[in-house]
């Protein structure tokens, strides 16, 4: 089942889905676990599975200190792959491969997807990977039923969004702000017209990301988005309030 | 031979090297920068203005020295030195930073960041801000700014903000991935003036564009002394944009032979070093935008550098040198923190010139050739920096206990007054 047709059956039964965020191995895969369980329970619908890199351009203060964390406490990417199989078998919801591109090109590309495939991931982020740069790797994936997913941005013109719209499958991540991950977004106009337009360049669910940290938030996407994104604000619970914790905000958050 | 001639569909990208790997909300800051940059470069008036303004503002053309006490004392090739030293601030950065200072008021933009590594890149650019009245920032990491306290003083001074950067190896690297943060967030009235020959396209090809300065006049400053062309060029690989600066000025003498020196700081199986090409650990990735050879583990992350001089301590090299090198245009060696310090003692003796550490690199490959060259030889080396400014890295790399005394001397005044 691909991830579009999952989105529509999932969106059967409720109005705005969600989408998780851990990095591999930070604080611990022991830790993962426990986050991801909560997660699970709390119905989140998918999860991005963030392979640590050690320049996370794209990312803010939180997830760089993860990133490099996890990368000190010897993190591999065969690790982050077994740990994908792992919980792809263990939940219910379906995992994405989140990351930089040069974890994929150093493996290479067809091995890359395959791996991604064999542990039972559905697709892909590559914030610094550009569609100009996605041909093979595109190709690759659709040969193997893989998604790789495509980020819009308030800063894409109509005829980049166009361009953006015709490489997307599965879905499409609209990054809410300008900046990195982690900080607050104000939900306002702006990103209801971001939304809009981008709707005008594909048919595809449509998730909401950067800066998505409460229930107000969720309120405002219900109607506009089909998946609100939420990464920083929970690893950041996760770290202030361990498992109680985080179990109230996504409860809350999902109520 | 015109390497920015790009065939269809292959813009930025030098053989397989080069290309734009950027967040998609970086895209549209790119092409405005990219269209602009395209306009300069098609503008006579643009390169008469920058010429002007170096001139005016930095003391170019800087000269071409010809280094008599040495070339005699090694008993080879006649060794003559082209002069980036002599430029206001103290390197070969300023002509980059002036160029895109001229670009950024093009493109209409207040605002300027920038990475720095030892903090010369950062030290022009905040002269430059404070000459076009750009509001600055600049990215260093934490541990350059313990080590480079006179640069960040000078910075501080002329009005920049200096940020210091505490992810990462907390250096150069991780000073560029602050800036891409900075970027993402400000690009609409900020330009990233990006220090070095690397990152995404146009830079390579721009800060080369702005370095080529220094090859057109050194061909026609040789020429004029020698009565023709050298046969040998050195210059110093960090990121690579004083030795793109110099080698442009004989891509096309197919008979000059261009010599890159990379750190090998302490030699090669240490893996304490920054030497891309000359040794055998670094591979073909993409990081920091572009696709070039990195120092990275088999995954892809980026492993430790070292030098003794931090403007070349950096994991990768510019595209174009990577396509060069494949392509046997340009020859890669590296010269040992050892070595460098042994260098700099005797060029400071023989000739009264105090070459910056990262300069000293290519001192060091030449003198170890030049003695197996014929005395009717030529060579060139590009002294891209002037060493007296970094008094406090030569001093310790000298190991130099009068001045160690001295710092303690000084210390004990302030400790003094303060109480």
């Amino acid at each position: 089942m691909g991830l579009q047709h999952y989105i529509a059956e999932r969106k059967k039964s409720k109005d705005l889905l969600v989408m998780a965020h851990v990095v591999c191995g930070y604080p611990s895969f022991a830790e993962n676990l426990q986050e991801l369980e909560i997660m699970a329970e709390a119905g989140v619908d998918l999860v991005e599975l963030q392979f640590p890199f050690s320049e996370p351009s794209a990312d803010g203060p939180l997830f760089v200190h993860a990133n490099e964390q996890s990368l000190k406490a010897g993190t591999t990417v065969d690790q982050c792959f077994e740990f994908m199989k792992l919980i792809s078998e263990r939940f219910d919801f379906k995992v994405l491969m989140m990351g930089y591109y040069n974890t994929a090109f150093k493996m290479g590309e067809a091995r890359f997807v395959q791996r991604i495939k064999e542990s039972g991931g559905v697709g892909y982020i590559l914030p610094d990977l550009p569609v100009e740069e996605s041909g093979n790797l595109h190709r690759l994936s659709a040969e193997a039923g893989i998604e790789p997913i495509i980020l819009m941005t308030p800063t894409s013109t109509d005829r980049r969004l166009a361009q953006l719209g015709a490489a997307s499958r599965g879905m499409v991540y609209v990054v809410a702000r300008k900046g990195v991950t982690g900080s607050k977004t104000s939900m306002g106009d702006d990103v209801v017209a971001l939304i809009a337009r981008c709707r005008q360049h594909t048919d595809l669910p449509m998730g909401v990301g950067f800066g998505i940290s409460c229930k107000a938030d969720m309120d405002f996407l219900r109607g506009h988005a089909d998946l609100a994104i939420v990464g920083t604000a929970a690893l950041k619970i996760w770290q202030e309030s361990g498992a109680e914790g985080l179990r109230r905000f996504f409860a809350e958050l999902m109520a | 031979m015109d390497i920015f001639d790009f065939s269809e569909g292959r813009e930025g990208y030098y053989g397989e090297y080069g290309g734009v790997f950027l967040p998609e909300i970086l895209h549209a800051t790119i092409e405005e920068l990219l269209v602009c940059f395209r306009e300069c470069k098609a503008d006579p008036k643009f390169w008469q203005d920058y010429v002007a303004l170096l001139q005016n503002y930095s003391g170019r053309p800087t000269p071409v020295t010809h280094l008599e006490n040495l070339s005699r004392k090694l008993g080879g090739a006649q060794i003559y030195v082209k002069r980036d030293d002599l430029n206001h601030t103290g390197s070969h950065k300023i002509n980059n930073v002036m160029g895109q200072g001229l670009l950024c008021q093009r493109l209409g933009k207040s605002k300027v960041i920038a990475e720095t590594g030892a903090g010369q890149h950062g030290f022009a650019t905040a002269t430059m801000a404070a000459r076009f009245g750009f509001d600055c920032k600049i990215y260093m990491g934490a541990v350059d700014v313990a080590r480079q306290r006179p640069n960040v003083f000078w910075m501080e001074n002329l009005g920049a903000t200096v940020i210091a950067v505490q992810d990462g190896q907390k250096t150069l690297k991780d000073a560029i991935n602050e800036c891409m943060r900075d970027w993402v967030t400000n690009m609409a009235d900020t330009h990233y003036i990006l220090g070095t020959a690397c990152g995404p396209h146009p830079f390579p090809e721009m800060v080369s564009w702005f370095q080529s300065i220094i090859g057109l006049e050194a061909r026609e400053q040789i020429i004029k002394q020698t009565g023709r062309l050298p046969d040998r060029v050195y210059a110093c690989v960090g990121g690579g944009s004083n030795a793109m600066g110099i080698f442009q000025g004989f891509f096309n003498d197919d008979n000059v032979e261009l010599i890159g020196c990379e750190a090998g700081g302490q030699g090669v199986g240490s893996y304490m070093h920054a030497a891309r090409l000359a040794y055998d650990d670094a591979t073909v990735g993409v990081a920091q935008g572009f696709k070039t050879y990195f120092l990275q583990n088999a995954e892809g992350n980026m492993n430790e550098t070292h030098s003794v001089a931090a403007g070349l301590d950096y994991i990768g090299i510019n595209p174009i040198f990577s396509y060069l090198w494949e392509q046997g245009k340009v020859r890669f060696e590296a010269a040992t923190d050892v070595e460098v310090k042994e260098i700099l003692k005797l060029v400071m003796r023989t000739e009264g010139l105090i070459p910056a550490l990262e300069s000293t690199h290519a001192f060091v490959t030449a003198i170890k050739e030049a003695p197996t060259m014929g005395k009717d030889e030529i060579i060139l080396i590009n002294q891209s920096g002037r060493g007296d400014k970094d008094i406090f890295t030569i001093a310790d790399a000298l190991d130099d206990a009068k001045w160690k005394a001295f710092i303690e001397g000084k210390a004990d005044q302030y400790r003094k007054e303060r109480q």
